[in-house]
């Protein structure tokens, strides 16, 4: 049995996460994302997300938060409020600090729900939902859908194009320019093989009547529903809410 | 069911014609066996019935008629499947031909039952073996019941287990009034599913058509020196005529997590050494850690001082990549995964000048290479251009244009027509002769039969 709110429309997942985190870019204080960031966690298991499983598949946006935030304390212009500590040049003041905080929460804080919806949503379910609950073109929902499958098949390509070059003799040592010319001919052949394949993909979708045009039916139906609609909505009131959090501090 | 006349179709921005003046008619129910040498069209023909060949990719002559559906099933089982689990996959021809929903998985579950495919609609289909995958995009093809079936070798790229199950399959699976035309260059292992063999010549028209008996009769001969797999027509055996010398690496309890369970072997200079067993056992990872391509997690993989000098207190993935090529070539299995330049000679001549040798040595080596592979004609090509077997014979070239002590094939037969597999194992037998050793991963008992002096099974 799927969790409660794994269980939703894709369509509406989505869309619920788009109205949570755009109330977030209209904010530039720290609260807000922090507070956004407790209901995030709090939701998860009710995706079905575990938070082992979350932060394996988060930690790539932790380390970009913190590089946001560092970032932010060496480089920020304006430096006003107490100096909290002097490194080297750089004087880390308190509004510095809060500057950099507000930003790396407000990253983890949009792109948490994101990953929440596409950990709990199989993309074969988003892609009946999108050209059945929105009219999506089935050209272009089925056609990405059938094209996101072979991308794992990139990432072994790509071990096997490295080797190839290796045991043909070519490798570039501490050399940065023959790094990047090997690394420019791997990624042509990665290219080639992924039109190739892309190419193969399309005609045999085609010879079983993909390019027919004209009506198609569905085997799998996805319905939008009163619960659908109330996520949306849940979702805008958390929003709402998060905002208030935002004024009243 | 098929009616072509005077048919031709020449690819847009190619000069000759891939097929030409061609009459022939396919009766309801007939099962005919389409053979020609590489290049002949046969595939293009293929493309013709199923109409796959769109008006602006080329120029047409003649008509082609097919009355009723046709399904196709291609080669590469990797790009036919297009949904994640196996019902949708079968279902989606389905919705694209607009079938009611309330008949689609009926009919999903009759097609899975037909081709005997042994797991339930929701099975991941990237969790299938290869022959797995061409029983499930048949099942795709026969759910629209298709009055023709186009069968474009749907074996080629699969180990023997795995090719057995699709010819089971399309014996148990089809109609008797489903026209069958099936492209396969292993033509005794295809005869039992035809009737009618045709054999298209290449440069246009038709050489034979008739029942496979009297085809083969009357142009067996011909038809093997044109690089066909016709049966009755075996290969020598190419038996080394010295016994194996010193040996050149090792590998000792070599194991690599998940994919390779503990080897012992020993490879000898002046002996060819096939490694067999079944998909999934690391056949091609054991070729990668012998290549000295990975680093072993356990065990380890030691040259000998005969083949890799001072070097050989070290294991081969450390040594730097020249070095690595002079000793031991790695023939990849796709050959264009092994390209780095844009023409036939600077791939050749791209391991020569890495060691420094003079203009003049250089250009001696690559021709005498293109010579002996028959590529002279092509010099100045782009490798990604090549046809399936230059590819072969380009990828082989490279690895020998160092010299290498040692070469290491990944399935270099594999698909290739008797031609490029004749010239291969002769190439092979006379690098071992010359004293080089010869390691190749294959599931091909005709190579193993014609080449191997020992096998290693995993």
């Amino acid at each position: 049995m799927k969790a409660v709110l794994a269980r939703r429309n894709p369509v509406a997942k989505v869309a619920a996460a788009l109205v949570f985190t755009v109330a977030l870019v209209t904010t530039l204080d720290p609260v807000p994302p922090a507070v956004a960031i407790a209901i995030e966690l709090a939701l998860a298991p009710l995706f079905g997300v575990g938070y082992r499983a979350l932060a394996r598949r988060a930690w790539p946006l932790l380390v970009a938060a913190a590089g946001v935030a560092v970032t932010m304390v060496l480089f920020a212009a304006e430096r006003t409020g107490d100096t909290v500590f002097q490194a080297g040049p750089v004087a880390v003041t308190t509004s510095v600090l809060g500057g950099a905080l507000g930003l790396a929460l407000r990253v983890v804080a949009i792109a948490l729900p994101g990953v929440l919806v596409f950990a709990s949503t199989d993309p074969t379910d988003l892609a009946d939902a999108l050209v059945q609950n929105v009219r999506a073109p089935y050209r272009f929902a089925i056609g990405a859908l059938a094209a996101v499958r072979l991308v794992p098949l990139l990432g072994q390509e790509w071990q096997l194009l490295r080797l190839a070059r290796r045991a043909r003799g070519v490798d570039a040592g501490r050399n940065p320019v023959a790094a990047a010319r090997i690394f420019v001919s791997t990624a042509f052949g990665l290219l080639v093989g992924a039109i190739r394949r892309g190419t193969r993909l399309a005609v045999a979708m085609d010879a079983r009547g993909f390019d027919r045009g004209g009506s198609r039916s569905q085997a799998r139906t996805q319905r939008f529903q009163t619960a659908d609609a109330a996520l949306i909505i849940g979702a805008l009131s958390l929003a709402a809410a998060v905002l208030f959090a935002g004024v009243a501090t | 069911m098929i009616r072509a006349k005077g048919f031709g179709w020449r690819h847009a921005g190619r000069r000759a014609w891939a097929v030409r003046g061609l009459d022939l008619r396919v009766e309801r129910g007939e099962r005919v066996l389409l053979l020609g040498p590489s290049g002949a069209g046969k595939s293009t023909l293929l493309a013709a019935f199923a109409g796959l060949l769109a008006a602006d990719s080329g120029v047409r002559e003649g008509t082609v008629e097919v009355d009723g559906r046709v399904g196709i099933v291609f080669q590469d089982p990797e790009t036919q499947i297009v949904m994640a689990r196996a019902g949708d996959d079968v279902a989606f021809g389905l919705e694209n031909h607009a079938v009611p929903p309330a008949e689609i998985w009926p009919r999903v579950d009759e097609a899975l039952a037909r081709v005997g495919f042994p797991y339930g609609r929701d099975r991941s289909t990237a969790a299938l073996s290869g022959g797995e995958q061409q029983r499930l995009a048949l099942a795709g093809a026969l759910a629209l019941r298709p009055d023709v079936l186009l069968l474009d070798e749907p074996t080629a790229n699969l180990d023997p287990a795995g090719a057995d199950l699709v010819r089971g399959a399309l014996r148990e699976a089809l109609d008797p009034g489903t026209a069958v035309v099936l492209v396969e260059h292993r033509v005794a292992e295809a005869l039992p599913l035809v009737d009618r063999v045709v054999v298209l010549e290449p440069g246009g028209g038709i050489r034979a058509d008739g029942p496979p008996d009297e085809v083969f009769a009357a142009h067996g001969a011909g038809l093997a020196a044109d690089g066909v797999w016709v049966p009755g027509h075996p290969v020598e055996p190419r038996r080394a005529c010295a016994p194996p010398g010193e040996g050149l690496l090792a590998a000792e309890r070599a194991t690599i997590r998940d994919r390779l369970a503990a080897v012992d072997l020993l490879v000898r200079a002046g002996e060819s050494l096939a490694i067999l067993g079944p998909n999934g056992t690391g056949k091609s990872t054991l070729a990668l850690l012998l290549g000295g391509l990975l680093r072993p997690d356990g065990g380890r993989i030691a040259a000998t001082p005969a083949l890799a000098g001072p070097d050989a207190a070290t294991p081969p993935h450390r040594w730097r990549a020249p070095a690595l090529a002079r000793r031991i070539g790695s023939v990849f299995q796709d050959p264009e995964h092994q390209f780095v330049t844009s023409t036939v000679y600077d791939e050749l001549a791209l391991g020569p000048r890495r060691t420094g040798l003079p203009d003049e040595a250089i250009r001696s080596t690559v021709d005498e290479l293109l010579e002996r592979l028959r590529l002279a004609r092509l010099a100045g090509a782009n490798p990604y251009t090549l046809s399936g077997g230059e590819a072969r014979r380009l990828s082989v070239a490279t690895a020998l244009a160092a010299a290498p002590a040692l070469l290491v094939l990944d399935e270099p037969t594999f698909g290739q027509d008797r031609r490029t597999w004749v010239e291969l194992v002769d190439l092979l037998a006379g690098l071992r002769d010359e004293g080089r050793g010869i390691v190749t991963v294959t599931h091909d008992p005709a190579f193993v039969e014609a080449l191997a002096d020992r096998t290693v099974r995993l």
